[in-house]
Parts: C-alpha cells; structure tokens; sequence
C-alpha cells in the first residue's frame, strides 16, 4: 500500500508526504541550540519547549491559565511551602535512531531536570558552559529547598518560603523535563554534547534534523498522551528578513509567518488568502527615569515628565493605528490585580511647567534620553521614539540630548545606572505580576540595575514582596492594585504602550492560537483538506 | 616561478598573523560580553557573571587569551562556539558549501555576461548597446543589494510565480545533506524534482549577489578589450587576413582577460561581503548570516576563526589569481 502511495507521488512530481499533512512554518530566528535550559531566546523555545519538550504544568492555548501537562495534578501544602506532584502514568518518551526509551516517565526524571541545574555536585551541572540563566535569573536556586521522590509516579518540592508564581514558573521552558536515561546514555556513550543537537522529549513533536540556519524537521509524535497531532510533519524555515517571510507566505512557501511587521498588517488583512492573528501581549514598552540622577529624584519632576510626553502620538507613530495600547503600569490590563481605574498620564503641559517651577527648575534643565540603535518588538523605532520625547521635553523648557547605543552596550550601561531616561522594554515569561514587577521595580533590583529606574520605594517593595507569598488570588490583587497607585503616583517610569503581536496564515491553517507569551505552539494545529 | 611563489607565500605569514591580531582585539573592543548578550535585560548575578566567565576562559588577561588562541590555532583547533557548543570548523564547514555555491553561481552570472557584454560593448564603442551597458552596469553597481533583492522576489517569485521566494529548497524535499552543496545533494538524493527545484532557488539570490561584479567585470572588459584592440598586434593579426571573430576573441579578448582575471579575484572579497546581505534576503544559510549573528552574541571564537578562515580563503584566491597572472604575464613574474 505505502509503495502505491509513494508512486502516486511521485507521478504527481511531489515529495510523498506533500499528500499528508505538513505546515511549514516562516520563523524569525534560528535556535540557539535544543538543550532549552540553556538559553533565553523566544525562538529557541518555540523550537524545543514548544514541540519537543513538556513540563509538569503548561498554559493552556492562548492564554496565562495553568493547565495540568505531564503532572495529572498536584497539591499545595497549607504553608505554601510544598508541591506535591502526581505525574502522568503512560507518558512516553520519544523514540528515534538515535534513542529507544525502556520505561515510561517517571519521578526521576522530574528529578533529574531539576537537580542537574540546582545541584552543583550534579553530573551534568558543569556540563553547561553557559550556566543555566532562566533557572537563575528566576531565583530557583535560593528557592527550592528540596526536591525528593515520594514514590515513582510523586514529586515533591519543598521551598524556603511561600511562592504564589511558583506554578506559573513550572510553566516555563526552563523546567522542561529531559529523560534521566537519555542522559544516561549520552554520558556512557561521553557524547553530552548530544543533549543540545539531538533532543528527547515527551513532547507532540519529535524531533528529526535541524539543518543549521535553515530548517527544523520534526515528525507529528504517534505515541503522544494527548493524541498524536494532526501534523505528520512540522517544518520551522528559518527566514529571518521579515519582508521575506510574507512574500514566502504569499507565495505558498510556508503557511504561517511570525513577527510580520505592524506596519505590513493592515494590507496584509485585505490579502483573501491569508488571515491575521492579533492579540494582547505581555510587552510592555517604557522609558525608564533614573531617579539616582539629581533632580530626577524629585517625585515632580518626574511626573512634570510624564505630563508632558504626547504618547497617543507617540503610540500612531511607533507601532501604527491600533497596534498596541497605551500602559497606565508596568503589566497590561489582562493580568491580576490590574486597576481599571488607573489612567495613563495626560499631556497637559500647564501643569508640567508648575511642577517644574515648584521642584525650582523654572528656568529649565538639561537631561540625556538613551535610547537602542535597531529597533526589537517592544520599540520598533528607537529614533523617531527618542526625538518625539526630545520635542516634547523642550515644550516644557527641559533639553535632552539623545544618545544612541547599541542594544548590548545600552543595557550595560543602563544596568549601571549611567543614564537620565532610557528607553525600555519587557516581555512576560509567565503571566504572573510578580514577573513585571520585581525584576524591573523591586529594591533589590535597584541594587543590582535590573531597575534602570534605580527606584527603591519601601511601601511599594513591601507590597510586592507580601504579594509574592501569599496564595490567594483576591488578596493578592488587592496588594497589587495598591503597589500600582504608587507606582502612577511615584512615576519612576514613563509607562508607553503594550504592544499587539501578530502572525499572518493561511486561510487553510486551522489550530493555531497566538500566545500573550509570544511563544508559538503548533499541537493543535492542522490543515484544511 | 619557483620564487616568486615563494615571496608571495611569505607575505602569507604576516597577513595571517595580522588577521588573528585585527579579529582578537576588534571584537574585545565591541562592548558587552557574551554572558551579559546572553542575559538581555534579565538579572546577572555577579558571581553567576564571574563563574560563567571563568567557565568560558574569559577570565584572564588578555595575552594570555591571545596566547591560548594562537596555542590552539596552531593546533589546528578552531575551538567551539560559546553559543551552540559546537566547533567552529563544524559550524564552518555546514554552512560555507551553501556561500560557496551561491558564490560560484554568482561569479559564473556575472563572469559570463560581463565578459559577453563587455566584449560588445567595446566593439561597438559609442553605441547605444555601449552607452546601454555602461549605463546599466553603473546603476547595477550603485544598487541598494537589500532593495534590489526584494524587488525581484516580489516581481519575479510573488507577481509572476517563476521562481521562489527564498530558502535553498522547497521544505517539503526531505535532502540529507551529504556534501552540503544542494545542488549536488539532490543529484545524490533519489527524490524527483529536487534538483531542479534547488536550481530555481538558486536563480534570483545569484542575480543579486552577481550584479555588483557583473557591473565591474562588464566595465573592466571593455575598457581592457578597447586597449587591447589599439594594440600593433591586433592591427597585424587584422592584415595578416584572420577572420574578425579569431582577431576578437584569440588575439584581443585573450589578452584583454588579463586585468580581468584580477578582477575576478578582488570580487570574492565583493561577494563575501555582499553575501552577507543576499543571505539575510533569501534566508540562505551561509556563513555572512552566520557570522552577523556571531558578533551580536560576541561569540568570540565564532568571530575571530570565521573571519580568519574568511581571510585565508580570500587570501588563497588571490594568492591563485597571483600565480595564475604570473602564469599569463611573464613580466609579472620575473619582477624584482
């Protein structure tokens, strides 16, 4: 049967498979590498955590909401500080030339995952010569207590205190769990470097070649617990050049494109064959205000700042008509303890002018606006941005001089607190507040220059820290929506804009949900006959 | 010949070194280091920066950074990438067949035609044919490569569907890269269809990156064949009653080649350089696309071997054009 198949491809001059179902998408980026827990990059992940690999808990499609994966279900100690998981029975790891699992997942490679990055005297914890950054940026290390075994199918994580995004961090691609017995056998076969060039997983999608800087090939997963999906065949094309991937997409080449440019989406809805995905994301775009810097210390100035930013304007500009929504705060509105009722600064250039005269500046001041030399998602167009706001200090009687650096260099100095204002982005690993707020705002971000603002307020750092260990959702909006009052009020930011993210598709793809996490996930994708 | 391949090997020596100098310094001069690129705007630890550092062997001082490097190059080692772990001259060697083989289509687009239209163009100087590629060659050589690619995807592979957009073929051909030349993998591969479909793929990003030495060679033969057809040698070729087209083409183009064959040699350069830009337009994976993303990451090793493998080649065409001027010049060669 499958040679008549074959040969009836071949007569037709196509590849076999065209006739079954194939999705090749245009994606923006290589990847990095496979070994996910190694790398930060949002298109590594869409590569690894996104087919090959699961984690105990996942987002559910579309959205920030914590859906049990290769957990079946867990539960939390009354103290916050334990998580019991119970995994998934009958969950296979993936089979290929290269590796034949003899058992079903179990507790130790939950165990493994976790304990190659924490542990130190661990195997293959040197074996990374990046480190593991998210694991550490995200603080598991000071975290977790410990991590134990109850039986084959029962985790157990203790941690030193009670973390409300702890299950929000589980979501994430560097909690992955790898199979222990691939490692295994990698390290008696002394080929680690394996990990990173040929993946295992439990994943809906098997990895097959990744031939470099131009494809990814992954087989549809037949033995995968939620169902094998539809696609016998995910194929990632590499096309960095974002033009490209919409002329590739026009022509049939590939039936989703990433990132197109927002600029390109309003014709691109007026095209019958291609639909448009927008959603909220998790961006948010911001000019930090150095409040080390004399006189920006000063609450007015600060403010007389942000009355004077023109950011409806700077928003058309920037992104296009419709394509991102003003920030009153550091999160968009989709996320917990969200107030309605803040309202973003209003340009009101009277009132600016008094608030400077009052901070004893009448006669005006001098300030530097910092800003990325390439454009990235959250600020499209650095120039036009930083002399928008140029133009608008000057109404106030401020001169800023803008400095252009390049993207590494600026977040160096930056880090180091060099600047007055500086152009910012921050995109969301998991859903939760706590992951905008204490990374950019917290005081002991301010010490270590995460918070360019370099802003350190006890009440609103009290906030977030109590916010951060308690369990119960109400309470913790509640903590929220104060430690945002203060934040409007403070002003140690000029809050921009969350921008929208797209893809464009065919009209035959079916399945695919944009995620506010910016991650592309094909599972249930499938295409129309 | 014997010396003069000789000087010519020895001015080697001292370029290599420099090479390895220039990448070393120029790239520890570029701000930020791979760690702190790697973290983005996300939290360093200042210990977790100084054991990844330490890790990586950035932590010394720079002689002996350079040292260690030299140590290993003479070693053959290349080292590996800071950011895949694989070795640069893995890296290397997957990714340059597909520079190389856009590279050739593109010297053979632009040798050809440049050759063809120059030798009419001179033949008929002062033509509107002549003032026809003159004209055309200076805009082909002032052209924006990122503008002229996208306009022929958009003519060519949106508007009239001849050719694709990108890539180096259709994604639904499984190709088992054997020797990582596409073109003669699909020869290779039994799938119907392949090879003719990596051909189409290689059309429009070899017109792209061959405009620019199209351009040159065209402007270069004409004026070398109009000097050459001035020659004595031409005008006895002429009385001695030799067809027109044996005079044009043994006695003037012959001669006529030579400063074009030189040419020839500083366009790799050209089209190294350019293919960087092509690359990124047709999402082919060469080693300009490879090398870009490498100083973004300061991928050290990536950046400095890349550059010196990149260099070495150059130098090697050159060195071969050298001889092969020598070879067909022997004024040239017997030059103190």
């Amino acid at each position: 049967m499958r040679s008549i198949f074959m040969l009836l491809a071949l007569c037709a001059g196509l590849p076999a498979f065209a006739q079954s179902q194939s999705l090749v998408v245009c994606s923006e980026a290589a990847p990095e590498g496979f070994d996910i827990v190694q790398y930060t990059a949002a298109t590594t992940a869409d590569a690894s955590a996104e087919t090959v690999y699961e984690r105990l808990v996942q987002f559910a499609p579309g959205s920030t909401r914590i859906v049990p994966a290769l957990a079946e279900s867990w539960e939390v100690g009354a103290d916050g500080l334990t998580y019991t998981f119970t995994l998934r029975k009958g969950v296979q790891f993936h089979q290929t030339p290269w590796f034949k699992p003899s058992r079903e997942l179990n507790a130790d490679d939950v165990l493994w995952s976790f304990q190659r990055q924490r542990d130190k005297d661990h195997p293959w914890h040197a074996l990374s010569p990046r480190g593991y950054p998210y694991f550490e940026a995200m603080g598991f290390a000071e975290l977790i207590e410990k991590i134990e075994a109850l039986d084959e199918h029962r985790v157990r994580f203790t941690l030193k205190h009670p973390e409300a995004p702890f299950l929000a961090d589980l979501a994430m691609g560097f909690t992955s769990i790898y199979s222990a017995e691939y490692a295994e056998q990698l390290l008696d076969a002394e080929t680690p470097q394996k990990l990173n060039s040929q993946p295992i997983g439990t994943g809906p999608f098997v990895f097959e070649r990744y031939a470099k800087d131009a494809q990814v090939r992954f087989a549809g997963n037949p033995h995968y617990w939620g169902g094998k999906p539809a696609l016998d065949r995910l194929l990632l094309a590499i096309t960095p050049d974002p033009n490209t991937r919409i002329q590739q997409l026009k022509a049939g080449a590939c039936q989703i494109a990433v990132f197109p440019r927002p600029s390109d989406v309003p014709a691109l809805r007026e095209n019958k064959d291609l639909q448009v995905l927008e959603l909220d994301s998790l961006l948010t775009a911001y000019v930090a205000i150095n409040t080390r810097h004399k006189p920006l210390d000063d609450v007015r100035v600060r403010q007389a700042i942000n009355l004077a930013f023109d950011r409806q304007a700077y928003l058309r500009a920037q992104y296009g008509e419709g394509n991102a929504t003003l920030a009153a705060a550091p999160y968009p509105a989709t996320l917990l303890g969200y107030d309605e009722r803040l309202q973003p600064w209003p340009k009101d250039l009277e009132r600016a002018r008094q608030l400077l005269a009052e901070a004893g500046h009448e006669k005006g001041l001098k300030l530097s606006i910092w800003t990325r030399s390439g454009g990235g998602p959250t600020n499209p167009n650095p120039g036009i941005g930083a002399q928008m706001l140029q133009a608008d200090l000057a109404a106030i009687g401020i001169q800023a001089d803008i400095r252009v650096f390049e993207w590494g260099e600026l977040i160096k100095r930056a880090k180091n607190g060099e600047h007055d204002l500086v152009f910012m982005g921050w995109a969301g690993d998991n859903g939760d507040p706590d992951n905008f707020l204490t990374p950019n705002l917290s005081c002991a971000a301010a010490e270590s220059g995460e918070n360019q603002a370099g802003w350190c307020h006890k009440e609103f750092d009290q906030l977030i820290r109590e916010a951060r260990r308690v369990a119960e959702p109400q309470r913790r909006a509640a903590l929220y929506r104060e430690a945002l009052a203060i934040f409007q009020d403070q002003a140690p930011w000029i809050a921009l804009a969350h921008p929208k993210q797209f893809a464009v598709l065919r009209k035959d793809v079916e399945g695919f949900v944009l995620s506010p996490l910016g991650s592309n996930n094909f599972a249930h994708v499938r295409r129309k006959p | 010949m014997l010396s003069f391949i000789a000087r010519r090997l020895g001015l080697l020596i001292p370029t290599f070194f420099g090479v390895t100098l220039l990448t070393f310094a120029l790239i520890r001069l570029i701000p930020g280091d791979p760690v702190e690129v790697m973290m983005g705007e996300r939290r360093v630890d200042p210990e977790m920066h100084a054991e990844a550092m330490h890790r990586l062997g950035l932590d010394k001082p720079l002689p002996a950074q350079y040292l260690d490097y030299i140590t290993k190059l003479a070693q053959g080692d290349l080292g590996e990438s800071l950011r895949t772990r694989e070795g640069v001259w893995e890296e290397f060697l997957t990714l340059f067949p597909a520079t190389l083989e856009l590279s050739l289509a593109a010297l053979l687009f632009a040798g050809t035609l440049g050759v063809i239209a120059g030798v009419i163009a001179a033949l008929k100087r002062g033509s509107l044919f002549d003032h026809g590629v003159m004209g055309v060659s200076l805009a082909g050589y002032s052209m924006p490569i990122f503008w002229w690619g996208l306009l022929l995807i958009m003519f060519f592979s949106v508007y009239l569907g001849w050719t694709p957009v990108s890539g180096r073929i259709d994604l639904l051909y499984d190709i088992e890269p054997k020797t990582g030349f596409m073109l003669i993998d699909t020869l290779l591969s039994e799938e119907e269809g392949a090879f003719k479909d990596a051909l189409m793929h290689l059309i429009l990003p070899a017109i792209v990156l061959g405009t620019i030495p199209l351009a040159v060679i065209a402007r270069m033969t004409r004026s070398a064949m109009l000097e050459v057809l001035r020659e004595d040698y031409i005008r006895t070729a002429r009385a001695k009653g030799l067809s027109p087209a044996r005079v044009v083409f043994v006695h003037g183009l012959r001669n006529a080649l030579i400063p074009v064959l030189t040419v020839f040699g500083l366009q790799v350069g050209t089209l190294l350089a350019g293919a960087v830009l092509t690359e990124t337009i047709f999402s082919w994976p060469g080693i300009g696309k490879w090398l870009i993303e490498a100083i973004g990451a300061r991928d050290y090793p990536v950046v400095q071997n890349g550059i010196l493998l990149i260099a070495c080649l150059v130098i090697l065409v050159n060195f071969v054009v050298d001889i092969l001027y020598g070879l067909v010049n022997p004024r040239i060669r017997h030059q103190r």
